[in-house]
């Protein structure tokens, strides 16, 4: 006999997602799911936003690693509230783990809540968290095919950095090659050249959150 | 990559459902995967085989359905089918197009056995 079940695979992740993101809209709090692999300078990259952003806005941090707590260690050493959940091995965070480790944090005291998923760049664009956007760090080191190699993240990231844009010299990267491979994926996705950890480049990146962050405050006043 | 917590998900669904149904046995489950999703095949049948033993699902068969991805172009408005890497509209050539399909990650159906007087229960009270 025939059963219907008609339901999404993730539909747990999917409904705890969306359960999320009504807590997130409720308080006003704007959440950024940060994308890279291993080494990209996610960790970096997050510190110079705190660094450009902190005056203007209440930031917190949930670092998802396989193991460690080195990451979040690093970010509250500059007084800023970090979470670290580590996912014993998994490739990707879930739902469900933001919202415990959300339940850590006061919501009605933050403005940019920063997830740093697990280096990968394959797992986890499947998987919605709650947040109001996915953002990609690429570094120069990988190469500019990258996009090539992994489409499906750079169609899904809504604005895409590229970290350590100070190492130009030291690699064979095209950088018209490699916008125009975002552009054939992801025509709306604004690319943000970066050193972030020279501070190089983040004025852009930070205009560009700030304007989303801005948004979601009026939205969350409002209700 | 995460072909085993999908797996684990969808055969948890499904004997929740043939539980619900009375079931038996789970012969069949039919899955939809879009072609723009970050799953394999290979994988998804190995984590099943896996998986599958000791449920209402052991010796079941996983048949996959692959969406193919498909965009609209926002600026002339046409809908076209595309691969992973070039999503440029055919006619206008603009870049800018919004996914229709190709992300699914959907449980469609099961097919199970039931118990001989259930299902002649069922007959019965057909209309």
């Amino acid at each position: 006999m025939k059963v219907d079940v008609s339901k999404p695979i993730l539909d747990r992740n999917e409904r705890m997602a969306a359960e999320n993101r009504l807590l997130f809209d409720e308080h006003g709090v704007f959440v950024l799911d940060l994308l890279a692999s291993p080494g990209a300078g996610k960790t970096s990259t997050i510190l110079a936003t705190i660094a450009a952003l902190r005056d203007r806005y209440r930031i917190a941090v949930i670092e998802g690693d396989i193991a460690s707590n080195v990451d979040a260690e690093r970010i509250k050493a500059h007084g800023i509230p970090a979470v670290q959940i580590n996912t014993g091995g998994a490739c990707h965070l879930e739902s469900d783990m933001i919202r415990r480790a959300v339940d850590t944090l006061d919501m009605a005291e933050v403005d940019l809540l920063i997830v740093e998923n697990v280096g990968n760049l394959v797992c986890p664009t499947d998987f919605d968290l709650g947040e109001h956007v996915k953002v990609m760090i690429l570094s120069v080191p990988e190469g500019h095919d990258k996009p090539y190699k992994y489409p499906n993240i750079f169609a899904r990231a809504e604005a895409v950095i590229l970290n350590k844009y100070d190492t130009m010299p030291a690699f064979d990267f095209n950088e018209d090659d490699f916008r125009e491979a975002v552009r054939r994926l992801n025509a709306m996705a604004p690319v943000f050249p970066m050193s972030a950890t020279l501070g190089d480049g983040v004025d852009a990146w930070v205009a560009w959150l700030a304007e989303r962050i801005e948004t979601q405050k009026r939205a969350g006043s409002d209700t | 990559m995460h072909e085993m917590g999908v797996v684990s998900s969808i055969l948890t669904a499904c004997t929740k459902t043939a539980e619900r149904e009375g079931a038996t046995r789970i012969n069949e489950i039919r899955v939809k995967v879009g072609e723009l999703s970050e799953i394999v095949d290979e994988a998804m049948y190995f984590a099943f085989d896996s998986l599958a033993p000791g449920t209402l699902a052991e010796g079941a068969k996983l048949i996959i359905d692959h969406v193919p991805a498909r965009s609209k172009c926002v600026e002339c408005g046409v809908s076209f089918g595309h691969g992973r890497f070039d999503i440029t509209c055919p006619e206008c050539g603009s870049f800018f197009c919004e996914l229709v399909q190709g992300r699914e990650l959907d449980i469609e159906c099961i097919d199970v056995d039931l118990p001989e007087e259930a299902v002649a229960g069922d007959r019965v009270e057909e209309p």
